[in-house]
């Protein structure tokens, strides 16, 4: 089932078109990529199902349910969590209270005081963080705040995740801890829509790809299909692209 | 009194002059040095009663201590921003955060400045006013005075607009506004450049202090009315655009006339609910970019 | 129970609060009236600050209309009060005064709140200036004077019910606080867009609370009518009345549930050592800009400070039964 379906979806700032009528899907289940280069329209396509910018054409639609219209907050209700390419933590509060706010609020139903620590605390223990659920957010390394980002989507019990550029900056391990961890959180029956550059994890862990450039998508398969395509080696991968490992 | 169709109008104009001049020198505040300066008003009455004591005192008239006064507040202005101001510039963890405490910070100089002035000028308001003979314009009686005062407006915001679009600093001026950390890559130096839009800010309230209390009279609380105007204006007009500030000036003297003239009272509260629908309806001004 | 349990602030805060409504409770037993005037300010200062921290502190949107809010509670008094006696039941009165506060509070946060802070700002500081003739025209209409005179009740019960006001303030600032809506305030002035993304409705938060801190404030204004006996526009109206909660708060500290409470007594006790002076005003902005530059956190900030380190110093205590010598051995 496709829980996720954009159609002729077209963004505009101005005289730029970010995104180009691009019809787009993520099937139930799946751990999906998007890639492209800088300035492609990754980002403003997430921004564009998060409900972050109103949509100027077309059609995106979750679970049958059109998203046009609707402000953030109801987009998460819906089911809908993401994470940030520019990472948006409250800075001054402790991690704990930073992913209480997605247990709290993220639900549709209203949960009790009890419940939503709960959900806080096991969502920080499936990204490792457990141990310093105290500490103030702006005191953690990068890497620790991407967790306590992903925590805090998590926290909101989402059907659909979408990861922007979770594994920016990371190094070799780190990137292959994530990469078990979002195959972790995808074994938890949530779908996992990911923004990357980092080719490892695309390949290594995508069942399905998508390829943007200048705000079209230009090619769509299976991560071999699209290391292999032409087009998609000429704008993005480059020669002798590392297509398998 | 009453007044024709075309005297409101002109009146209107006239201190629509005065409003723009304020309205520029807030602009620049908050456009450029991202100071929401709440005591914008304040150096407007600072201006008006060092004007009116440098006549009453030394004989000087206020179309020369314009100028005295004009210099003595941008010197205020700039000290002050490159002091308090880029402290809190520099301590500040995101811009958003900076908004915040210049705020306050000129929330405080509001009472310092007002309480100075009635520490230094006690007493009830002064309807003193210069040049305030009538002449003949298209038939209808206006004091001369707000002529000249509206002549000084056009002026100086032709050489401002003329200053900000055609001189190097004016350009640099303009590079900080729209990205102060680009500019600062390029070369400019952008804490001067902020503390001298500040002063220039200060300056031009000190202008229309002048000009205000040659025209109006001079009274210790007129502070907060002008910010509001300030705000108002720059709204109307659009942030960042000086043309902008100047027709919104223009056009809200118009409006405060008239509505001075029909329902006196409900002028302030009249001004505010344009402000709301012209925010509301388009935050970004007739002219504005931002 | 040592020390780390007693200095918690699950302990302290309710405690203090208890003992502190105790002592003022009894204290017009044997206060003079000089002295009970005096507490009449604090307690309405300090309101005012708690209500106005309720909002601006966790969210950040800087609100400066609290004195137009104060003016509109201190004039329902007056509009319902005919030949200086009241037309309804002081509670009624009371709350009729919140509630008019509360319905300008949500009409201007409504419009308001959806854009960026800075003109919430704006139109909190224009709000004065729009209220006040309104209010001035109305007088005019209904009774063709400028101010009017309102029946005192007594000083003691002025007290009474201004204690009352002031324990829901803390009351409901302290629940605020620990609340899930009090995360949600201080998620949005974490990082708004943040919050929306978790779920926050934003501006329905906002507008509640900005409303809530607004009813405060009104039903204050009211309880001064009452004490002055006399409402007039230019009192009841003043910008001192943004200006001084702002500063109690700025001072005191908008991150403990005290400091606004502090930065009130200090200040009210303060304002009345200068009221003489006339131009005290001046040392308050002067103070305020100090306090910006260099303890934006207030004096709570200072307080936590040395809490921490003191409780660090006990921890490196030897404990009992110990003796130092474990070390050489």
């Amino acid at each position: 089932m496709r829980i996720l379906e954009g159609q002729d979806v077209t963004k505009r700032f101005g005289g730029l078109v970010a995104v180009s009528h691009v019809d787009f899907y993520v099937d139930q289940g799946e751990i999906a990529g998007l890639i492209g280069p800088n300035g492609a329209g990754k980002t403003t396509l997430f921004n564009l199902i998060s409900a972050a910018f109103p949509i100027n054409s077309g059609e995106i639609r979750f679970k049958g349910q059109k998203l046009n219209g609707l402000k953030p907050h109801q987009v998460c209700k819906l089911g809908i969590a993401r994470t940030f390419q520019q990472i948006k933590i409250l800075a001054d509060m402790p991690v704990f209270q930073n992913v209480l706010v997605g247990a709290f609020f993220g639900n549709r139903n209203r949960v009790s005081g009890t419940d939503a620590a709960r959900e806080a605390s096991q969502a920080l223990e499936v990204v490792g963080l457990s141990t310093m659920s105290t500490a103030p957010a702006k005191d953690l390394t990068l890497v620790n705040q991407k967790r306590v980002e992903l925590a805090r989507a998590l926290a909101t019990k989402p059907e659909l995740l979408l990861l922007d550029e979770l594994m920016a900056g990371l190094n070799p391990t780190e990137v292959s801890e994530a990469m078990e961890l979002v195959t972790r959180i995808r074994a938890k029956g949530i779908t996992v829509f990911m923004v990357e550059h980092v080719m490892k994890a695309i390949m290594g862990i995508c069942e399905r790809v998508m390829v943007l450039h200048h705000g079209e998508k230009i090619c769509e398969g299976t991560p071999h299909e699209i290391a292999c395509d032409r087009q998609v080696i000429e704008i993005y991968l480059g020669e002798e692209t590392h297509a398998g490992s | 009194m009453a007044q024709t169709i075309l005297g409101i109008i002109l009146n209107g104009l006239l201190i629509g002059g005065i409003y723009a001049l304020v309205a520029m020198g807030f602009s620049l505040q908050y456009g450029v040095a991202r100071v929401l300066n709440l005591a914008h008003g304040e150096f407007i009455m600072f201006a008006a009663f060092s004007s009116l004591s440098l006549y009453t005192l030394f004989g000087i008239n206020p179309l020369i201590s314009v100028v005295i006064v004009a210099i003595g507040m941008f010197i205020v202005g700039f000290a002050l921003h490159s002091t308090m101001f880029r402290s809190l510039l520099k301590s500040s963890p995101s811009p958003a955060a900076f908004e915040g405490s210049s705020l306050l910070a000129a929330f405080g100089l509001l009472y310092i400045i007002q309480n100075t002035a009635k520490i230094i000028w006690p007493g009830l308001p002064s309807w003193a006013t210069f040049l305030a003979f009538p002449i003949r314009i298209l038939g209808v009686l206006i004091l001369a005075n707000k002529v000249v005062a509206l002549s000084f407006a056009l002026v100086i915001a032709l050489a401002f607009y003329l200053f900000l679009a055609r001189t190097r600093m004016g350009k640099a001026i303009r590079a900080a506004a729209e990205d102060r950390a680009t500019a600062g890559l390029m070369g400019i130096n952008v804490d001067s450049m902020l503390a001298l839009c500040f002063g220039l800010g200060a300056g031009l309230a000190g202008i229309a202090g002048v000009l205000y209390s040659m025209c109006y009279g001079s009274s210790t609380d007129m502070g907060m009315a002008n910010t509001f105007i300030a705000m108002a204006v720059v709204v109307l007009g659009g942030l960042g655009s000086v043309p902008g500030a100047f027709i919104g000036g223009l056009i809200l003297g118009v409006i405060s006339q008239i509505l001075r003239q029909y329902a006196p009272i409900f002028a302030m509260p009249a001004f505010y609910f344009i402000f709301l629908i012209m925010i509301l309806a388009r935050p970004a001004g007739i002219l504005g970019k931002r | 129970m040592n020390i780390a349990t007693l200095t918690s602030k699950k302990f302290l805060a309710p405690a203090v609060l208890v003992l502190i409504v105790v002592v003022l409770a009894t204290l017009p037993l044997y206060i003079s009236p000089g002295t009970r005037t005096l507490l009449l300010d604090f307690l309405m200062y300090i309101i005012l600050a708690v209500a106005w921290t309720m909002f601006s502190g966790p969210t950040g949107y800087i609100s400066l209309a609290s004195a137009a809010f104060f003016g509109i509670g201190v004039y329902t008094p007056g509009l319902l009060y005919a030949e200086g006696a009241p037309l309804l039941p002081l509670p009624v009165v009371l709350a009729v005064a919140g509630l008019v506060a509360f319905c300008c509070a949500l009409a201007v946060g409504a419009a308001t709140l959806r854009l960026r802070g800075i003109f919430f700002t704006m139109f909190s500081f224009g709000l004065l200036g729009a209220a006040q003739p309104i209010i001035q025209f109305f007088e005019f209409e209904t009774h063709g004077a400028r101010g009017r005179y309102v029946e005192s009740i007594g000083a003691n019960n002025v007290y009474y019910l201004l204690l009352i006001i002031f324990v829901a303030a803390m009351v409901t600032a302290y629940l605020l606080r620990r609340s899930r809506y009090g995360l949600a305030l201080q998620s949005i002035g974490g990082n708004e867009e943040a919050a929306a993304h978790m779920g926050v409705d934003t501006t329905r938060m906002k507008v509640l609370f900005f409303g809530v801190s607004g009813i405060f404030m009104g039903i204050t204004g009211a309880m001064m009518a009452i004490r002055w006996h006399y409402v007039d526009p230019s009192i009841a109206f003043n910008l001192n009345y943004s200006f001084l909660p702002l500063l109690m708060a700025l001072v005191g500290g908008m991150g403990q549930l005290y400091g606004p409470v502090i930065g009130a007594l200090g200040f009210a006790y303060l304002r009345w050592v200068l009221l003489s002076t006339q131009y005290y005003m001046l040392i308050f902005g002067i103070i305020m800009i100090v306090f910006i530059l260099f303890v934006p956190g207030g004096l709570a900030s200072l307080i936590e400070r040395g809490r921490h380190r003191l409780r660090e110093v006990i921890a490196k205590l030897p404990k009992r039964g110990e003796t130092t010598e474990h070390a050489n051995t």
